[in-house]
Order: C-alpha cells, then structure tokens, then sequence
C-alpha cells in the first residue's frame, strides 16, 4: 500500500455527445424548463427523450494501481479515452462514478504554450507558469537559471514572447514544466510538436526525472518508439475500458495487432465511419486492396504489384492533386507513399461517387501486418491546414503474405526484392582488377503508377 | 508548498490514507478556502498579468486611466450638470460626479472582466488544475489600480475645488472594498452563466449600461422618493456612490440604505459563490 501511486476503483466517466456541439441559449434552457411539466403529462415523450439523449462513455469502470517511481505508457487510438483519464487524475474534470487515489503531488506536461501571454516577457512568463503549475515563488527562483539555461533562452529572457521563435517558445514552455517537481508527472502527447533534438531533449529530461528523482511519471504518446523506450508498463484503453495492462512489449503488441480491424482483400472494406481528420468535402467512404492474383486469394504479396480501388464522396465536381495511399509498419511509422503528387498527376472527381483505382506495380515490403493511411489533399493550391479535405490516419490492416515464385513454387528468404537490371559483362586482365566493376548493379527506388 | 505537502503526503502514505481523492461531487460544495491560499501566488500573477497585458501596445498606455473618467465627467458636467440643471448637494457638479464616477468605473471593469474571464482563459481551464475561483478574482483586483490612477486626479480636483474632506475619508478603503465586493458577486454568477451560455458575453455592456442608470452617479439619491430609498438601496452600488460622496464631500451620510446595500452585496456574493462552485464541477467539459 505504502508504495502506491495512484489507484484507480471503479473510475468512470460520462459525456454527452451531439447536443452538446453547440451552446445552449438562454432562450433554449428557458423553454426546455417550460416544457418540463408539459412533458411530464405526456410520459411517453418525456421517456423517448431520454432514450435519445447521446450519452457516451468516454471512461468506464477503469481499475488499476500504478507503483511510485513507475513509468507507465498509455496507449489507445484517438478518442478511447486516454486524455479525460489523465484530466480526471489531475482534477480538471469530475469522474461520473469511482475514484481515484491521488498518492503526492501531481504535476502536468502541459500542451506547448499553455498559460503563455504573448505580450509577457520570456522571463514574466516563467513566474507565470510555475505558478499556474503549482510551483511557488522562491522555488521558481531557485531554479530560474536551470529553467533558463535547459531552454537556451538567455540572451531574450526580457524580450516578449511574441518575438520568440516558435522553436525558442517551445524549448522556453517545456522547460519551466520540465523543472516542476511533482511526484506524479502527467505527460500528454506533449513531443509531438518540435525538431527531432529537441524531442530527444526531452525524452532524455523524463528519463532523468523517472530513473534517478523516482518520481511516477503517466506518458501518453502515439508515438510507440518513445513508449517502448521510457515505460516500464503500459496500458491499453480502448473505447474507455481497460484493454490490457502489463509490460510495455506484451501491450505494445497486443495493441498493434488488436487495433486494426484486418481487412479480407478484394472486398470492400467500408471506411465511412473511421475516425479521421480533414475538412471532409472530399472524403473517402470504402476501400478495397488486391494483388490481382487469385492463387494467394487476392492477399497482398511481397514484391507483387497491389491494387487499391477508393470509392470517394465528393460534394462538388473538383481537382484532387494528392491523393495517397500509404503503407505503414506496426509502429506508426510510414513505409511506403503512393502519392499522386509525385508523379505529377491530377484527379478530376464529379459531385457523388467517385472510384479511383492506383496500383503499385511492385510492393517492396516483408511478409507481414502492415496499417493503411489514406489521404487527399490539395497542398500546392491552398497553403493552410484547411487544404487538407480527409485523412485516415489509419483505415484497416492488411497481411502482406510471401511472394511465390511461379516457376519454382518456392520463396527465396525473407529479403525485399529490388528492381535490377544486369548491365554487362566484360572479361579484364588481372592487372585491371584493381578498377573492377564487372557488374553493376542499378537499383531504382519503388515505383507506382496510377 | 513543496515540502511541507510533501512530509504531509509522506505521513498520509504511512498511515495509508489518500493524499486526495477525485470523486464525483455532490451538487453542492463549500469553498475550499485552504487551496485557494495555496494558490494566492498564481492569484498575484493572473492580476498582474492582467494589469501589464492591459495597456501593452497602445498609444495612450495609462492615460486610459485618467481619460474615461475624465472625459465621462465632462460630458455629464456638461449635459446634466449645466443644461438639465440637475441638482448636485450643493457642490460644484463636476466634483460630485467625479466621485461616483470613480468606483462606478472600477465596479464596471471588475464586473465585465470578470464575467468575461473564464471563457477568455478556456484554454488553460481545461488544461491545467487550480482553483478556478482565482480566474474572477484576479480579474476584480486587475481594476485597482486603474482605480488609483484616477484617484491621482481626485486629489487635484479637491484641491481645485478647495474641498478639505473630513475624517469620513477613512471610511473610503471599506466603500471600495464593497464595491469590488459587488463586482465579484454579480462577476461570479455571470463567468460561470457565461460558461454555459455565450448570451452573457452580449448582455455585459448593456447591463453595465443599464446598471449606471439605476445607481446614483450623474443625479443624487436624494432624488429618489423616500418610500422607495429602502429598495433603491438593493442595488449594491447605491451604498457605494452615497459612501464615496458622503466620505469625500461630507454632505448627506448615507443612511439606512447602505446597510440594505451591503446586505445585498454578501446575499448576492455567497449565491455567486456556491452557484460559481457549482458550475465549477462541469466547467472544463462544457467551456
């Protein structure tokens, strides 16, 4: 008992959704509180409304104990519930039901920014933080040059943050959290954001505030590579419910495999409802892949071609310049782009249902599970984020199965194929061995067509 | 608040015993007056935040300060003092409105600041845990010391005007207090209605409007019948303004209508305090 950090009993919590999209007006809460005793006489119509209130779940019923001095990962797709339960630890929001046991100070990795003026200097702002992070005056003081010195930010200590660089504003913001000191540190997703030395500085400070202070440290992170590498354990939401809790591999695993739906090729695979980002004018609604080879049933094969067929919604006739389909590894990471953008062509969509077929003439990847992204945008058009109309982070998952040599019925090892062509062959003379190049090998990068 | 928390949560983990607990709440709760002095420190912060930020990049800076209530006198000198003749307490009229005018202004920045403030600062209440009482409450005190600028210029009309206040003027630090007291009633009902419902953001200023007519700024309360002095006197401000003239010009002193005043203030504040704590619970789900 004396070693715990948190613990978790019962611990849930209840949105609602739909309704809750826009503000109320006064005018509205006014009627809907005249209409009470009207919809008390009509009992039928009080009991639909409940039934039609959208309630979601966006925690339910979470038990678990974190140890001090653990480092534990939090994992789970968009939206299963992995940011309200760090909201409900630091009591930014109420649980509907269960508790939790909050064993120490805790302290948040805020989002980059937060609690930043503008108009303040870089100096003002640190005060402002810390104490908005709960650290006190002679503490931030003390360590006011570390904060300072970590953030490489001397020399415009006086200078108002608007002036910052964005890279400069956020070594300056990660800094003064870095240096908080709570027993519990709450980190949200906060690396996603910054060049890759920074982020490493970063990972490196959590490391140090983990491994040699011991403090309790909640990383929630899509990024799996800094997962395995900082948590001990690792825990699973999934739709709000604990999908698994243990060491980080065994969960790392079971979330990559359980979190795609595996798709059968050749059938459709309907995408509609799959979480996603984009303004949506232009959004994909069903996909199906296949090798175009009926003996492996249509299976995705190494070194094979791959076809995609997109069925697209659009809601007026336009021109798409990037569509894509991309192919990822089992951490998130992007293997393979087949972006129109890069081979110049252009697709003319019409108002409704649009199909596009792509097909990549040789799949350079091992036997395996691979995630499929799917995106359309147009970046050279419009510049702001607004240019992107629908990207699926992740659409469905597909094994990519060994390549069978037709002729000899056998598969070499498990190595990618290359393109290649064998340019000549040429006798020398020993003495001429020194320059040799007898044969040379040209190997071209992957290629796609539309 | 480290290491004395710290020894705190230290001993509780010995005992076995929660550091806290977060739970769902009863409808109701009392004010955790313990956290909120835990957080005094950020209270400073968010008012001198508040009080730097105001005049950053502008021409006039702290002339703002001096010029609202200045020019706000003119036009009433001007207007109700000299051509509707209305009646001042025997005193030069610019004077008598210039000492309503000044807690009337600074009741009107606390209260549309503070009815303003959760909502400006969504993005930290949803991020980041503290008492969200100390959002309001920064916002009040940001309006002193716009409220000392123009104190400066009170001083140069006594002088101008030859008014030697009495004694009385010691009892201005308690009218001012009520003042703010008020702001921070009618401020707390309004920033957590505001949360709820953005009609409060458009119904400010004509409120603030409203208010101005109903306290006795460019007219005396003397004005106002006898039998309705009694409910005139629910308007928190009347007690201020009549306190602040009384204190200042030492002519009427303010009668029973200020204790109706300062009942009002501590009704209207402990409502606006458990109705503030209330919406509290819900805040960063629905802002």
């Amino acid at each position: 008992m004396s070693d715990l950090a948190i613990q978790v009993k019962g611990l849930s919590k209840r949105f609602r959704i739909g309704k809750q999209d826009r503000y109320p007006t006064i005018r509205e809460s006014l009627m809907r509180a005249a209409a009470v005793p009207l919809r008390a006489i009509r009992f039928w119509a009080a009991a639909q409304n409940t039934a039609s209130a959208d309630w979601i779940w966006a925690l339910r019923d979470l038990d678990l104990e974190v140890k001090q001095g653990e480092v534990l990962g939090i994992v789970g797709r968009n939206g299963a519930g992995k940011s309200t339960f760090l909201k409900v630890l630091s009591g930014i929001t109420e649980p509907t039901a269960g508790h939790a046991d909050i064993y120490g100070r805790i302290g948040s990795l805020l989002e980059v920014g937060t609690g930043f003026h503008m108009e303040l200097t870089g100096r003002e702002n640190i005060f402002m933080n810390g104490a908005l992070l709960g650290m006190r005056r002679h503490e931030i003081r003390r360590k006011f040059d570390e904060i300072v010195g970590f953030a490489e930010t001397e020399k415009f200590i006086d200078t108002p943050v608007k002036h910052y660089s964005s890279g400069m504003y956020l070594r300056l913001a990660f800094a003064v959290a870095a240096h908080l000191d709570p027993e519990i540190l709450i980190v949200d997703e906060v690396l996603a954001v910054g060049d890759i030395q920074f982020q490493r500085k970063c990972l490196g400070k959590m490391q140090e505030v983990s491994k040699s202070l011991g403090r309790t440290v909640l990383f929630v992170s899509h990024n799996m590579d800094a997962i395995q590498r900082l948590c001990s354990k690792c825990l699973l939401l999934e739709n709000g419910e604990l999908a698994a809790h243990g060491e980080t591999s065994a969960v790392l695993a079971e979330y990559v495999s359980n979190d795609g739906r595996k798709a059968i090729a050749n059938e459709w695979i309907d995408v509609s409802g799959t979480h996603r980002t984009g303004t949506g004018e232009v959004r994909f609604v069903a996909v199906q892949y296949s090798s175009l080879n009926e003996s492996v049933a249509f299976q995705a094969c190494s070194s094979g071609p791959l076809e995609f067929r997109l069925a697209i919604v659009s809601d007026s006739s336009r021109t798409i310049e990037s569509l894509a389909v991309s192919i990822l590894d089992a951490s998130g990471k992007r293997l393979v782009n087949a972006d129109t953008v890069l081979i110049g062509r252009s697709i003319q969509l019409c108002t409704g249902r649009n199909l596009v077929r792509l097909r990549i003439d040789k799949l350079h990847l091992n036997p395996g599970g691979y995630g499929v992204a799917l995106w359309l945008a147009n970046p050279r058009t419009a510049r702001s984020a607004r240019s992107v109309y629908d990207y699926v982070e992740f659409a469905f998952e597909m094994d990519v199965v060994p390549a069978v040599s037709e002729q000899f019925k056998l598969s070499p090892s498990a190595a990618v194929t290359c393109d290649f062509n064998l340019v000549d062959v040429t006798w020398q003379d020993e003495a001429e061995q020194e320059s040799r190049q007898a044969v040379e090998m040209r190997e071209t990068g992957p290629r796609t067509a539309l | 608040m480290q290491s004395s928390s710290h020894s705190t949560s230290e001993a509780m983990r010995a005992v076995g015993r929660p550091f806290a607990r977060r739970q769902a709440r009863p409808g109701w709760v009392a004010i955790d007056f313990a956290e909120l002095w835990q957080y005094r420190e950020l209270l400073v912060f968010y008012a001198i935040r508040d009080i730097k930020v105001r005049y950053k990049q502008t021409l006039l800076g702290a002339a703002w300060a001096i010029l609202q209530p200045v020019l706000t006198m003119v036009v009433f000198s001007i207007f109700f003092g000299r051509l509707a003749g209305v009646p001042s307490d025997d005193v030069p009229y610019p004077i008598f409105a210039f000492c309503a005018l000044l807690p009337w202004q600074l009741f009107a920045y606390a209260l549309t600041q503070s009815s303003n403030s959760l909502v400006e600062n969504r993005q930290m209440l949803t991020k980041v845990y503290f008492p969200r009482l100390i959002v309001p409450l920064a916002s009040v005190l940001a309006g002193l010391v716009d409220f000392a600028i123009a104190c400066v210029v009170l001083v140069g009309m006594t002088l101008y005007y030859d008014i030697v206040p009495g004694w009385g003027m010691l009892t201005l630090p308690f009218f001012t207090l009520l003042a703010l007291a008020a702001a921070l009633a009618v401020g707390l009902w309004l920033s957590a209605l505001n949360v709820k419902y953005r009609d409060v953001r458009y119904a400010i200023p004509f409120l603030a409007q409203f208010w101005l007519f109903i306290t006795p700024v460019a007219y005396s309360s003397t004005l106002v019948p006898d039998k309705w002095q009694i409910l005139y006197g629910v308007n928190p401000m009347v007690g201020v303004v009549d306190g602040f003239r009384w204190a200042l010009l030492g002519k009427t002193p303010p009668g029973p209508m200020l204790v109706v005043s300062m009942v009002a203030t501590v009704l209207l504040l402990a409502g606006g305090l458990f109705f503030f704590r209330r919406m509290e619970k819900s805040l960063a789900d629905i802002i």
